[in-house]
């Protein structure tokens, strides 16, 4: 029998024990939402396993980040198959620290969740679904096949779609449906650009994508990366395709909006991050068809800011999760852009969903939604007002929060393209600062409006005209307990910011130059 | 053949978003069915389309003797029937308990969530 020298296919060794840390957080949200589906009707038990479980899974990823900011990108291949064959799990900096975000602002909606959560509601399913959430989203930001990426988001959507029809309220309904059709359009989409990606290159290994994308034809590839624009555009709800957020979000309770905001449209950001990188092909990062994003974030940053729905359809609370700026980051083809863009996912994860629970602390004083009923909450709460406008300043990028850095990195990297004669990038700056102004304008007068007038808007406004409703202790300590803790870190963060400017630029640097990445897989030398 | 395929991918994903577009669910949840199913065949398509003969290497030999059919597109396709069939089923679960609440299959009728008449945006400053 004649021997052929055949490369070696399969892994022969174990994988390290070491090595399971990038798979444990998804074992343990996944065992856990299952155990969880089991336990649901016991009483309490649900939210102690779920938070001792979001525990773990934070624990399990620090340890993570902690390595791969030692050894760089870490990664673990399924089923003894090497990659490309084998479906591989890759985790970078802004992969583990974003899944670290996530589990952490999870913890604090389950911590919100218990404070305003009835007896009725007890085995509705949620702390599981939460966990199946969770686990969508760190399966998305740690994995390292594209189609894998597309399951991913299929877990996500479902457990969202579980999440947003919680409690069956007609208005719910109404909201899922649309909620429901646009998403699952969006993922569509993403499959179709896979089947074409695979038919192009090959392959769906996302480092093996960045090696072969440079010898492939452009205008296809050109084509393809227009159409994950679109379907991840959709996902993040970047300006025209974010239809499906002012029909829908206010819909559920405000922790289920809290979480998807904080989580949902941030794993979009991500994928197009992530996807952008590798269909750019050669190192450099002058992304083929995310040129064609790039003119558009100048309509989109002021749109995202403003008209988009930055704090609100004209009158509900929050909304604006800063798209915009995070795809004007993308858009600057530099490695600063890059790190302004990651840390501004990051902070946004924080910080709207911290808006969102305050929001929704604010909404069960007043007992409104609409903030033309509100008024005199300023003397009835003082640390709400606090609270709430160190956010609002947050968002809008006021010096001492944890908002300011990434708006300054990405302002810097504009600066720096339109002093090299790029008029666009130019554009940019500027629309990057409108952005902030009109939501730090937008935000101060929401304050104002809430907080400042004694009663609602109208001739009476200075009397007192609103019936606050006392909180209860529980509610006040678990609500409002949560809210300060999440808030405190947004502060923290902005005060001490070093730590998360070196993970963003070494993240940037492992996203513009993917050699680290393309080695973690072990790739490098494979490929010819 | 390849050419017939890529045609019926185009027509499907055309009916699709023909239907989609439309303003009743029942049309709609057609229509996502039918986008789904074209994407599939579209992967199916991607994979190229070789022998239809089992990708099984023989006993005895390191390598399949002839052209084999390419399973990756396969396993592909699977993944994605089952989790579009999770979607489906669960917007038209979606789509019937909406229409039992909510007395309309019409999107147009359906404001509960955006309704026309929204109250005004504050006013003071």
């Amino acid at each position: 029998m004649d021997h052929l020298a055949l490369p070696t296919a399969m892994i022969e060794t174990p994988t390290a024990l070491a090595d399971w840390v990038i798979v444990l957080p998804l074992v343990l949200a996944l065992l856990g939402a299952a155990l969880l589906l089991m336990l649901r009707q016991i009483r309490r038990m649900p939210a102690l396993l779920a938070g001792l479980v979001v525990i773990a899974i934070i624990a399990c990823e620090v340890a993570l980040l902690q390595r791969i900011a030692v050894e760089g990108p870490l990664s673990m291949t399924m089923g003894k198959w090497l990659p490309p064959f084998g479906i591989s799990f890759t985790a970078d900096i802004f992969g583990a620290a974003f899944a670290l975000a996530a589990a952490f602002v999870t913890l604090i909606v389950i911590i919100y969740a218990e404070g305003e959560r009835g007896a009725d509601e007890r085995g509705d399913g949620f702390h599981a679904l939460v966990l199946l959430l969770l686990a969508g989203v760190t399966g998305a930001f740690l994995t390292g096949d594209l189609f894998n990426l597309y399951v991913w988001f299929e877990v996500m959507l479902i457990a969202s779609f579980g999440l947003i029809v919680t409690g069956g309220r007609p208005l719910q309904l109404d909201g899922a449906v649309k909620y429901g059709f646009l998403n699952f359009l969006a993922t569509t989409l993403f499959l179709l650009s896979l089947g074409l990606i695979y038919g192009l290159l090959g392959t769906l290994n996302m480092a093996d994508i960045i090696g072969k994308a440079s010898t492939a034809n452009p205008a296809a590839l050109t084509g393809i990366a227009a159409l994950l624009l679109l379907a991840f555009g959709m996902k993040a709800a970047a300006f025209p395709l974010n239809a499906r957020l002012p029909a829908s979000y206010h819909t559920p309770p405000t922790v289920i909006s809290a979480l998807f905001a904080g989580l949902l449209t941030k794993v979009g950001v991500y994928a197009l991050l992530r996807a952008g990188a590798a269909l750019a092909g050669e190192p450099g990062y002058s992304g083929t068809g995310f040129a064609i994003g790039r003119h558009r974030d100048v309509a989109d940053c002021p749109a995202g800011g403003d008209c988009g729905d930055q704090f609100a359809p004209g009158h509900r609370l929050p909304g604006d999760r800063g798209i915009g700026a995070v795809l004007a980051g993308i858009a600057l083809p530099s490695e600063g852009g890059v790190a302004g863009a990651a840390l501004y996912v990051f902070h946004a994860i924080l910080t709207m969903t911290a808006l969102y629970l305050v929001a929704g602390l604010i909404e069960r004083r007043t007992g409104q939604r609409d903030t033309v009923q509100m008024g005199g909450l300023y003397a009835a709460s003082t640390p709400l007002s606090v609270l709430f406008l160190v956010l609002v300043l947050a968002t809008a990028g006021v010096p001492p929060f944890l908002g300011f850095w990434p708006k300054l990195l990405l302002l810097d990297a504009g600066v720096q393209q339109a002093m090299a004669g790029d008029w666009a990038d130019g554009a940019l700056v500027v629309a990057l600062l409108a952005n902030a102004v009109l939501t730090l304008i937008a935000g101060s007068r929401l304050w104002a409006h809430v907080f400042w007038r004694s009663g609602v808007e109208g001739a009476v406004s200075e009397h007192e005209t609103v019936t606050l409703r006392t909180p209860g202790v529980r509610e006040q300590w678990l609500g409002l307990g949560a809210s300060v803790v999440l808030t405190a870190l947004i502060v923290l963060a902005g005060l001490w910011p070093n730590l998360l400017f070196e993970g963003a630029r070494a993240g940037a640097a492992d996203l513009v130059d993917p050699a680290r990445y393309i080695a973690a897989f072990g790739l490098a030398e494979a490929t010819p | 053949m390849d050419y017939a395929l890529a045609v019926l991918v185009g027509l499907f994903i055309a009916l699709g978003v023909y239907l989609l577009l439309s303003r009743s669910i029942i049309r709609m949840l057609l229509g996502v069915t039918i986008f789904g199913n074209g994407v599939n065949l579209l992967i199916f398509t991607a994979g190229r389309l070789t022998r239809e003969v089992a990708p099984i290497v023989p006993t005895g030999l390191d390598q399949p003797a002839g052209p084999i059919a390419n399973p990756l597109p396969q396993a592909l396709i699977l993944t994605a029937i089952v989790i579009g069939f999770a979607m489906f089923s669960f917007l038209l679960v979606l789509a019937y308990r909406a229409y039992q609440e909510l007395d309309a299959d019409d999107t147009d009728t359906m404001r509960l969530a955006e309704p026309e008449d929204t109250p005004r945006p504050p006013l003071s400053y």
